[in-house]
Formats: structure tokens, C-alpha cells, sequence
């Protein structure tokens, strides 16, 4: 391995403009003549528009235009759509509302776009939106999903009067039930996975421009994949034909999903641009953000476990109810379905499996993929279940996961996946000596003689990244294909720019994808950039989520640089004068087998353009190459995690004692962004176990809408993580990576509700286990073990 | 925020003066005030900063008494030997407030005058039986919070300093709320010359008020023992999503046996 090779954990790139605050967001551009943009969004969870009233605002200093849903409709601007079909047990499909990017006769969620008042300066615009007079006709707010599906409830759209939008199910319910009736032992336990909002450190934005001279719109905008928003901005909302629509996502400040959704905002501001004649820009404050960014999670369900008389898993069953809020995200179907529910099987040998969602309209925010979409909601089911069947079995919670562990390799899951390589026994071994579970007796009656609690909890996860074989996808409802593209461009002094579909929020690609052209090419790490988030640029992509731009992204990086190389082998042997047969390629020399005649890189790549060493007509000159990979399996990603917890039973104050992380995401390409990524989440995981939590009120009034309410995790809650990795290659790639960015957020939750009832003697405590949760449940259980 | 006008007087009558004009605030610290105005929650009409204020300055430990000017930031207190010699359980409150950046900014006098039910400075001027000095007159602590962001003080009157006695032991604890770290249960604890004081912040759905029962079972006994079976009522608690009044009132309890433990 080389200094900055594959496997060297090279400090990144990228990170010298960052911290000296030389990055690029798109809050920093500013175009000529631009004008601001702010929101009027509903104060009301559901309500009928009956009038807007904007004459005062307009009248208003520096107002520019109050837009509305009429100006929407009067240019035939299209509503925002949902990209991946879904259709019922019955066969329908899933009934989706329509989507306007600013409402049309009715509001559904606080925060919902009323309209927009674009003005000189952000001040005016906000003054302007204080005079928008607007006279709404309150409906009753649907908010507990649970009741939204009761008779007598408000409808949230018409297309779906019993606020359902799909009743959807997976598995072989024949089979699952038979082993249910044939268990010796069930567990039955109901979960509740809360919802979160996303909270990247910048918040959304967005500039328009329109070209009047070009007739071409350009928008900057913080988006995980620029291409795809391009293609749904062009081909659904009408905007303008792809080769008049330019969108840019520069340096963006963090995702975790959240930005691959294609909103109203940026919608709006690249429409108003023209209808403006004027660049409009917009930035989201924390408040807009809590509002409106869709948030993650969300998830009531009832889950079973059947088990034989020899301790082996026969069945799991599962009912869940999803919350997809107002309207339904851009990825929103897929995330409590195929994202979900083809996880039900963990790392467990598990025979029958059949789950049920029922995907549900409320009066809130739009609910999509927020880190892991629906593998942490899957994993939380399963480990949660193990967990509590161990427990009830007298069983140690390791050894019943270890006996129930998938060994061999490919294992077909009855729910979809494929498992493709692993060796889940490793890592649970690896993790019991890490988290030296051997001396938890002792600390756990250390903690009770200075009066605490405490408690170990396991999760064992898996996931599915490398999202996706395209085919497959699409035989499964999505509207895209998930290939990934990639371009490598030699220039004459042999240094190379990669143009790449994937984006980086945050994951270090300008540092993780030039290590791979480096080591392969044999050039040096400087010589490499990384250009990506440009559709002008870079011609198509389909952007990073599900832990994919290394298994896919990077893959396709590799392919372009086999064509690189066989053309390069065909250069070198003209000017070397050899066979192209007989030439070869190391350490960035080529070399003719047997001789010691040699070239380097860059000089082949001047060879190639200049062009005098061979036909012109025979082999073309120039070094350039691109390459689409279409992955042909999802990569599998699983480890162990533990968690240890000390609680303050006078308090509720939950403690995380110790942290051990094993994972295994074969190949690292750089230990140090993986490391980073294994850190932040399980800081976004435990966020989710212990702090953060979604607050509507009975009236649909979000309640946690700012930092004083909304607890994200700090650093003086978190430990400093033991983090080991083991190694399978993952067999579906050519670099044998499986991808880290979510792990850690699936891992975690269970690892830490396990712990926390580990250390109550309860079943269950819900998340977030903020301290009045657990001082509840630790009072429950003294007063239970008193009485 | 919307437009207002900003005065920088540089006499307390002249601040006086201002503060008389139509919708004018007092800008002390600001930590409570610009974030309310950046939100537009409140707009008032002209600033009146304090800062310029000499009077307002300064810390001054007597052998009985602790003054403390107005203007006098939590880092200062927290960060002064004298007070942390005098009341210790005032200096750990003040170096507990927030974070480094409000604690540089906020102000003792800003902090008593807002009288936020969640503030940790109301909870000390109560149970050391604080005197609040203003530029008209001179208010008992036990008359000055009179409910939820609610003083004494008339319109214009500037606090100028906080005088307080010096207790023969104090003690702070505080259970912060897990969001926005201020106290959901802040309790003080004071051994005076005229017997135990209990001041409870955080809790009280009327604001910081003295808890009784505690002062009762501490004067006959200065000891955690003499709390560890004490249970405050529920009546008259907030309830929030964070901590319900049965929860606050389980944190009184212990909070009030910490900061006993804590008492130098």
C-alpha cells in the first residue's frame, strides 16, 4: 500500500478550503441583480385557501412580486412528484396527492407554501410577506396516524379518503403464519420508531437565474444529486428541456437525505426567476428548515418472533404503520417499503417472513429518507426483537444471535435480498472482546454500589447500500435507474480530472475517488481532481444516498480507467515500438514484457494527444474515457455494536459508558473517512435513542421547531467509540466495498434501547429515552419490584 | 428584526430619560432580548444600551455583603476569587449559566430584570435574600419576582446592582433541560443568619419561588439527610414536553439534596 494509495487513511482534501471558510455554499453566490425570496407557509395544519390578498404587500418597499399557486397553475408549472411506484396487496397503486409547489386551495401542513414575495433585499421580502393578507378556512388537523385511518377523520387529499396511501406487503403470509402455529416460543412486541428531522449544518438553499438572451435557467441549489433534480425539474415540472436547465449543487453542508428530495423552494425560485426577470435566491433559516425539510423515520409496528424448541428463529411477522406526512416526497414510498422490509430478515437465518405496511397522510411534514431510510427502521424491528426473545428465553442475548447467525454464503433471505459475503460470527466475536463483555458483571456492580444502573445492549445490523441494480429497482417501482457514471479525462501532462454522477455532502470524494486514480494510474494524489455537481459538467449521474458512491460511483471510476488503460497499452506500444500484447502497466510505468524499455503515464498521455507516433486514422488520438456501472447485487454491510449504558435513577440520565463499534464494509479505500463516518453516525444513532424527537400538538403545531426544543446530540454526550473493522470482499464490485456512510445510524438505536432496558429490567422504553422517559421506567419498575 | 433605534447613554439619567420615551427597552447582555427581536417576537421601538453605564460595574465583597453592579457579566462573577470566597454557591451558579459566549454577555442585572422562568440568577437573589438595587429605590428579593417575566420594577426603572449577604454556606444544582440546556429544575440552597433559604427556578409556573418545606426541615438540620425524604408537590408546576410537573417536582427533591451536598 502506498502513502495515499488504497487503504491509507490520506487526510482530505477537501477540508483545507473548508475550515479556512474558502468553501463555496450555495448561500456564498450572489449573481448580478439578485433579488430575495421568503416563504409564506401555513400557520394553520390544515386549512382551505379561500382568498390570498397580496395588494398591501405589494404596495410594500421594494416588493418585486407575490406569487401564488394561481401563478403556479397559470403556467402550467408542474407539481412536485414522488419517484417510486408502490401498489397495494390489492394491485392498485398508491394514491398520490397532488403537489403544488405552492398551494392550491389548500394547506396540509404548518410550514406548507402559501406563496412567495420575492423583493429587493430578505427584510422586504419578509416585511411583504407580513402583508400578505390570506383568509383560511380551518380543517381539523390529522396528526396521530393512528386515528388518521379511523371513519369520521379529516382528508388530508381526496384521492385517498381513509388517509391511506398504500396498504403494501411483503413475504409469504401462508408460510409465516404456518411457523407461527408450529413455534414453541413468541415474542410480541410493539415499537415505536419516532421521527426526526434531519438537520444538516447548512440549511437548504437556492438561486435561480434565467438567461433571457440563451433562454436558459440556471440553479444553484444544496442538492445530494444535481442530475436528478435536473431530470424531475425538466421532465415532470416543465421548467425548461435538460439542455436549458443547469443545475449546480457546490459545496453542500451535509444531507443525510434530506437534500435529495427535489422541494417547492428551489422549484419556485428558478420559475420566478424569469417570471422576475431577476436571479431570486432563498436560504432556509433553522426555523424553515424544521418546517419543511422532510424529515425521517416515523414508524408505529407491531412485530412477532416465533422460535422452536432448539432456540432457532422459525418466523418473524410485522405490522407497520409509516407516517408519510402532507404530500409524498420525492422518495417517500420506498423508504417503509423496499427499503425497508427486504431487511426484516437481519443476519439471521430466519425461514418465513412476512411483513405488512400501511403508509398513512397526516397533516405534517413530508416524511423520505433520512440516514439508513428504512434499514433502521428494519434494524431496530429485528435487533429489538432478538433482544427481548433472548431475554424471555433465558438465553445470553450473544449466544442466541450467534446461533441463529447466517454462515453460509450466498444466503437468499425469504424477503428479497440476496446476501452476497460476510462472517457475522467475527465481528460478534471481535466486538464481545472489544467491549470486554467478559468484566460487565463487575462494572455493572460497581455502578450499584455508587446507586446507578447499568446495561449492555447488542445490534447486530445489516443493510443494503450500493444502491442499485437498476432492473431490479425498476422491477420493484422505481421510476430510475441507480447506475452511476463516470468520466476520465487525461490531459497532456498526464494529469487527470474525474467527472463524476456521485456528490460529495460531507463524505470526502475529492480525497477517497483521487486515491484510487492515483493508485492506479500511479500518479501522484495532486495530480487527480475530482469534478462533480455540475450538469453542465458532468453529463448525467444519479447522485449519493444509500452509502453508494463508493460501491457504485467509484466502480464506475474504474471501469472508465480500464478503457484508460487498454487505450494508454495501445499508445505506449507505438511509441515503444512493441506489441500492444507485450506491454504492461505498473506503479505508472509501462513497461515491454522482457525489456527495459519503459514510458510513464504522463508521457503516453502527451503521446496520445500529440499523435505522432501513430495512425491517426487507426487508433484516435486523445485520452479520454467514460463508463456507466450498473451494480449487479446491492452490498451488504453488517456488524456489531455495543452499547453500555449508566443511569442516574434519581434523574433518568442515561450515560453511554462505552461505545464498541466492529464493522465490516470490505475494502476501505481510506480508514479515516470510514472511521469519520462510523463517529458521525452513531452521534446521528444515539441522537435518535436518547435526544431527538418530532413534536406536533393535537392542533398539528410543530412544538420542537427550534434548538430549545429539539435535542440534537453533543459531543459531551457521546463517549470516545472503540471503532474496529473485520473484512469480507464484497464479491459485486471490482474494488470489494460495501459502504460505511450509514452503519452507524442503523446500528445504533437498538444497540441503546437494548442497553437502557438491560439496565431497567424492562421490555420496552421508547425513543427518544430523553430522562423523563427513563426516570419514568425506572420508577415503574421500583414501585412494580416494591409492590 | 425590524428597524429601531439604538441610544449608548452615558448617564443613568440620561438612560432614565430614554427608557421614559415610547416602547423603549433596556439592552443589557442582550442574550434574551436581540434573539426574541432576530425572531420578530418583539419590536420595540428604540434600544437603550446599558453598557456605557459606570455605575453599573463592578463587584464589591464587604465582609458581610456581596454588590454586584448590574452590567457585571457571568463570566465575571463566576470568574471572581472574592466571590467565590464570599458565597461560593453564587459564583458555581453564575459559571453555570449557559454557555462561554452568554456567559460573556449576559448580565446579572439583565438576567434578575427578564426574570425568566427558567433563568438561574432569580433562584440565588431568593434564597440569599438578595437586595436589588435601582436607580429610584431599593426592593427585598422576596417582594422583586412578582410571576412569569414579571417584576417589581415600574416602567424605566434601571436595576443599577444586586446586593447580597453573605450566607454561611450555598449551594447550586441544576438539571438542565436536555435541549436548550437552561435549568428545568434549578434549585439554591442558602444557610443565612436568619435560617435555611430553598429558592427553586426552572419549575414554578409562576416563576422562581422558595420551597418551605425544605427551609423547615434545614433549619433544624443542615444536612442532605435531613431532605432525602421530602417530596415537593406538583401543584403550581410547568409541564412541557421535556418534564411534566411530577417529574419537576421529583427533581426538586433531588435537586435541593445536591445542591445541600454541594453548599460551601
Amino acid at each position: 500500500m502506498s502513502a495515499t494509495g488504497i487503504g491509507a487513511s490520506v487526510r482530505r482534501k477537501e477540508d483545507h478550503r473548508f475550515i479556512t471558510g474558502k468553501g463555496r455554499y450555495v448561500d456564498d453566490i450572489n449573481r448580478p441583480g439578485q433579488a430575495h425570496a421568503y416563504f409564506l407557509r401555513s400557520p394553520h395544519a390544515h386549512a382551505t385557501i379561500r382568498s390570498i390578498d397580496a395588494a398591501e404587500a405589494l404596495a410594500m418597499p421594494g416588493v418585486l412580486a407575490v406569487l401564488t399557486g394561481d401563478d403556479i397553475a397559470a403556467d402550467k408549472v408542474g407539481g412536485l412528484i414522488c419517484g417510486w411506484m408502490i401498489h397495494s396487496k390489492d394491485g392498485s397503486p398508491m394514491k398520490a396527492g397532488a403537489h403544488p409547489p405552492l398551494a392550491q386551495g389548500k394547506v396540509r401542513y404548518v410550514g406548507d407554501h402559501v406563496a412567495v414575495v420575492i423583493a429587493e433585499t430578505l427584510a422586504q421580502a419578509r416585511d411583504g410577506a407580513e402583508k400578505v393578507h390570506v383568509d383560511y378556512g380551518v380543517l381539523p388537523a390529522v396528526v396521530d396516524m393512528r386515528k388518521a385511518t379511523q371513519p369520521g377523520a379529516a382528508v388530508v387529499h381526496d384521492v385517498a379518503p381513509d388517509n391511506t396511501v398504500f396498504n403494501w406487503h411483503l413475504g409469504d403470509k401462508g408460510a409465516t403464519d404456518a411457523a407461527f402455529a408450529a413455534a414453541k416460543h413468541v415474542t410480541k412486541l410493539d415499537l415505536v420508531n419516532n421521527r426526526l428531522a434531519p438537520n444538516a449544518m447548512e440549511p437548504r438553499a437556492a438561486v435561480g437565474e434565467y438567461d433571457e438572451g440563451e433562454g436558459a435557467f440556471t440553479l444553484y441549489t444544496t442538492s445530494q444529486n444535481p442530475h436528478v433534480a435536473r431530470l424531475v425539474l425538466s421532465a415532470f415540472i416543465g421548467i425548461a428541456p435538460e439542455h436549458k436547465l443547469r443545475v449546480i449543487a457546490p459545496d453542500v453542508g451535509g444531507g443525510f437525505g434530506s437534500k435529495i428530495f427535489i422541494y417547492a423552494e428551489e422549484t419556485v425560485c428558478v420559475w420566478a426567476a424569469k417570471k422576475v426577470g431577476r436571479p431570486v435566491k432563498w436560504t432556509a433559516d433553522r426555523t424553515e428548515a424544521f418546517l419543511a425539510d422532510a424529515h425521517g423515520r416515523d414508524h408505529i409496528t407491531h412485530a412477532e418472533m416465533a422460535v422452536d424448541g432448539a432456540g432457532r428463529i422459525t418466523g418473524v411477522r410485522v405490522h407497520t404503520m409509516a407516517n408519510l406526512g402532507a404530500y409524498l416526497s420525492t422518495f417517500a414510498s420506498s423508504v417503509p417499503t423496499y427499503l425497508y422490509a427486504p431487511l426484516l430478515s437481519g443476519q439471521y437465518n430466519i425461514p418465513a417472513i412476512y411483513a405488512e405496511v400501511d403508509a398513512i397522510y397526516t397533516t405534517t411534514a413530508p416524511v423520505d429518507a433520512y440516514r439508513g431510510a428504512g434499514r433502521p427502521e428494519a434494524t431496530f424491528v429485528v435487533e429489538r426483537l432478538i433482544e427481548i426473545t433472548a431475554r424471555q428465553l433465558k438465553m445470553d442475548p450473544a449466544e442466541f444471535r450467534r446461533k441463529n447467525f447466517i454462515t453460509a454464503f450466498p444466503h437468499q433471505t425469504p424477503v428479497i435480498m440476496c446476501y452476497d459475503a460476510g462472517d457475522y460470527a467475527k465481528a460478534l466475536d471481535t466486538a464481545v472482546k472489544a467491549a470486554d463483555v467478559g468484566g460487565f458483571a463487575a462494572r455493572r456492580a460497581d455502578s450499584e454500589r455508587r446507586g446507578k444502573l447499568r446495561g449492555l445492549g447488542y445490534s447486530a445490523y445489516i443493510e443494503a447500500c450500493g444502491i442499485a441494480p437498476s432492473a431490479a429497482v425498476g422491477s420493484l417501482g422505481a421510476g430510475v435507474g441507480l447506475w452511476e457514471s463516470a468520466e476520465v479525462r487525461v490531459n497532456p501532462i498526464g494529469t487527470v480530472e474525474i467527472l463524476t454522477g456521485s456528490h460529495s455532502h460531507g463524505q470526502g470524494h475529492e480525497t477517497t475517488f483521487a486515491q484510487l486514480v492515483s493508485s492506479r494510474l500511479g500518479i501522484p494524489l495532486e495530480n487527480v481532481s475530482i469534478v462533480h455537481g455540475d450538469t453542465d459538467k458532468v453529463q448525467m449521474g444519479m447522485g449519493t444516498y444509500g452509502s453508494r458512491s463508493g460501491a457504485v460511483g467509484m466502480s464506475a471510476i474504474v471501469k472508465a480507467l480500464d478503457k484508460i488503460e487498454a487505450k494508454a497499452k495501445k499508445v505506449a506500444g507505438h511509441v515503444l515500438e512493441a506489441a500492444e500484447g507485450d506491454i504492461e502497466f505498473k506503479d505508472g510505468k509501462f513497461t515491454v514484457k522482457g525489456t527495459d524499455k519503459a514510458i510513464d503515464f504522463g508521457s503516453v498521455a502527451l503521446q496520445a494527444y500529440i499523435a505522432h507516433k501513430f495512425n491517426g486514422q487507426e487508433l484516435e488520438p486523445g485520452l479520454k474515457e467514460s463508463a456507466f456501472w450498473d451494480p449487479t447485487n446491492f452490498t451488504f454491510p453488517a456488524g456489531v455494536h455495543i452499547c453500555e449504558v449508566e443511569i442516574d435513577p434519581d434523574t433518568g440520565v442515561t450515560t453511554i459508558a462505552k461505545w464498541t463499534a466492529v464493522d465490516d464494509f470490505g475494502v476501505l479505500i481510506n480508514p479515516m473517512i470510514v472511521e469519520g463516518q462510523v463517529h458521525g453516525g452513531i452521534a446521528q444513532g444515539v441522537g435518535q435513542a436518547l435526544c431527538e424527537g418530532v413534536v406536533y400538538n393535537a392542533n398539528g403545531q410543530l412544538v420542537s421547531a427550534s434548538y430549545m426544543d429539539y435535542q440534537m446530540p453533543r459531543a459531551g454526550d457521546l463517549p470516545s467509540y472503540v471503532v474496529e473493522t473485520v473484512e469480507t470482499r464484497c464479491p459485486s464490485n471490482p474494488l470489494g466495498i460495501k459502504g460505511c456512510g450509514e452503519a452507524g445510524a442503523i446500528a445504533a438505536p437498538p444497540a441503546v434501547i437494548n442497553a437502557i432496558t438491560d439496565a431497567l429490567g424492562t421490555e420496552d422504553v421508547p425513543m427518544p429515552a430523553t430522562p423523563k422517559v427513563v426516570w419514568r421506567a425506572a420508577a415503574a419498575r421500583r414501585q412494580k419490584s416494591a409492590a | 428584526m425590524y428597524p429601531f433605534a439604538y441610544h449608548r447613554p452615558d448617564s443613568l439619567a440620561a438612560a432614565a430619560a430614554l427608557l421614559a420615551g415610547e416602547d423603549a427597552k433596556a439592552l443589557a447582555g442582550g442574550q434574551t432580548l436581540l434573539p426574541t427581536m432576530k425572531m420578530r417576537l418583539a419590536s420595540p421601538a428604540a434600544l437603550v444600551d446599558l453598557s456605557k453605564l459606570r455605575e453599573l460595574h463592578g463587584i464589591e465583597v464587604s465582609g458581610s455583603t456581596v454588590t454586584i453592579g448590574a452590567a457585571t457579566t457571568h463570566a465575571e462573577v463566576a470568574g471572581s476569587a472574592a466571590v467565590a470566597k464570599a458565597i461560593p454557591g453564587l459564583a458555581a451558579l453564575a459559571g453555570g449559566i449557559g454557555d462561554p459566549a452568554v456567559r460573556h454577555k449576559g448580565t446579572i442585572g439583565g438576567s434578575v430584570a427578564n426574570n425568566d422562568p427558567a433563568a438561574d440568577y432569580p433562584a440565588a437573589c431568593l434564597a440569599l435574600g438578595a437586595t436589588i438595587v435601582t436607580n429610584k429605590r431599593e426592593i427585598a428579593a422576596d417582594q422583586f419576582f412578582t410571576g412569569l417575566f414579571e417584576t417589581a420594577l415600574a416602567e424605566g426603572e434601571i436595576i443599577t446592582k444586586v446586593r447580597f449577604p453573605v450566607a454561611q454556606a450555598s449551594g447550586y444544582a441544576k438539571f438542565r433541560n436536555p435541549a436548550s440546556r437552561y435549568a428545568i429544575v434549578g434549585v439554591f440552597a442558602a444557610k443565612t443568619a436568619g435560617g435555611a433559604r430553598v429558592a427553586v427556578t426552572g419549575a414554578g409556573a409562576g416563576g422562581v419561588f422558595r420551597w418551605k418545606e425544605a427551609e423547615t426541615a434545614l433549619a433544624a438540620n443542615w444536612s442532605e439527610a435531613a431532605v432525602a425524604g421530602l417530596k415537593a408537590s406538583a401543584a403550581g408546576l410547568n409541564s412541557d414536553i421535556h418534564a411534566d410537573a411530577e417529574y419537576r417536582a421529583h427533581l426538586i427533591g433531588v435537586m435541593t439534596k445536591r445542591a445541600v451536598a454541594a453548599a460551601k
